[in-house]
């Protein structure tokens, strides 16, 4: 339903507003990247405005920093309604290498609400092409948390009603197969 | 002059033909060297936690329920696919992938949870040594970082339990 809804509000063109909020530039290079001829985001109707008050979708690259979240805030707050927001590379999504220390609050969610994540560092042009297709509706994310558990434990104490007494001995059934 | 000018432009654009990258209608394959995510194996690994402790982003994080499991909890979401987690792990069971689409509207969607099986030790009881003391410091105890909150906690679970942590160490290195 969100998908659709975003097809239908933001069907025929991204203008996107270019927020770094005290990232290494990394991001900024490959945001720009995109829009070269070689990636040509232009195509799917992505233009870089330099206002927030023009744009639909704000790129955000960078953690969140004591001294510039207020100003992402506000940049955030001077967009036009439906509007979205992408966070592009691991600082953007989860804080970086230094999301610990003083100086960062953390990733950008903690700031302003994230629709789309884009992680890598920084991440390829073609991981941004794919996220905003992602978030267009032309590709399915790929990507699905894997868990792993382990169903059985092999120690005999734990599984009581497989041990049974033979001649003064304690044997468990299952000591063969594990 | 000026139509002559721009013939020739037309003609340079011309030759230089199309450039751009097809690239969401078709793949577009990474250079042989690239890093993207980690994938952990968890037949593999065998729960040293040598990859939390090295993990620059500390985002691998490590908590022991109890003695026999240890859940290995990659987050995914700091990672900065530096490789430093797969040179460390012993079993080669971190590889990093070549997948770098990995954008999604759910950050969860990019964690990688393990609960291992952790045998205990019955053999003769002395264990190998640390080579530095600062890492015989960090490696001491179980692991209990806090996965709630997503926090790594750098000391051993005798610190939370005002046990002395010196005697811990003493045990375990005797």
């Amino acid at each position: 339903m969100f998908k659709s809804l975003c097809q239908k509000m933001f069907g025929r063109s991204l203008w996107v507003y270019h927020a770094n909020s005290g990232g290494c530039n990394g991001c900024d290079i490959e945001v720009l990247n995109v829009l070269t001829p070689y990636y040509d985001a232009e195509r799917f109707g992505i233009k870089l405005v330099g206002s927030p008050r023009h744009a639909d979708v704000m790129l955000c690259q960078g953690p969140a920093l004591r001294a510039t979240a207020q100003a992402l805030r506000r940049a955030y707050d001077a967009m036009p309604a439906p509007k979205l927001v992408f966070a592009i590379g691991s600082c953007a999504c989860g804080g970086g290498i230094w999301h610990d220390t003083y100086a960062v609050l953390g990733p950008v969610e903690k700031v302003v609400p994230v629709n789309f994540y884009i992680p890598g560092c920084p991440p390829r042009p073609e991981a941004i092409i794919y996220g905003v297709a992602v978030a267009v509706g032309l590709v399915d994310k790929k990507v699905a948390p894997v868990t792993f558990k382990q169903l059985e434990l092999p120690i005999p104490r734990y599984h009581p009603s497989d041990l049974h007494g033979q001649d003064e001995l304690v044997v468990y059934e299952k000591s063969e197969t594990l | 002059m000026s139509l002559l000018s721009k013939a020739r432009e037309a003609i340079i654009c011309l030759k230089a033909g199309k450039v751009t990258l097809p690239y969401p209608a078709q793949p577009h394959a990474p250079a042989p060297n690239f890093r993207g995510r980690p994938i952990f194996d968890a037949a593999k690994c065998i729960g040293c936690a040598g990859c939390a402790n090295n993990c620059p982003a500390r985002e691998i994080l490590i908590f022991d329920p109890c003695q026999e499991i240890r859940v290995l909890h990659y987050l995914g979401r700091r990672c900065t696919y530096c490789g430093r987690c797969a040179d460390v792990c012993p079993e080669k069971a971190i590889t990093m992938s070549q997948d770098f689409e990995t954008a999604t509207d759910k950050i969860g969607d990019l964690s990688q949870h393990l609960e291992l099986f952790m045998s205990t030790c019955q053999r003769c009881g002395r264990c190998f040594k640390e080579s530095s003391p600062l890492e015989q410091l960090k490696l001491k105890g179980y692991r209990c970082d806090d996965l709630e909150h997503e926090h790594v906690i750098f000391r051993s679970q005798s610190y939370l339990k005002d046990a002395p942590v010196v005697d811990d160490i003493n045990i375990e290195l005797d």
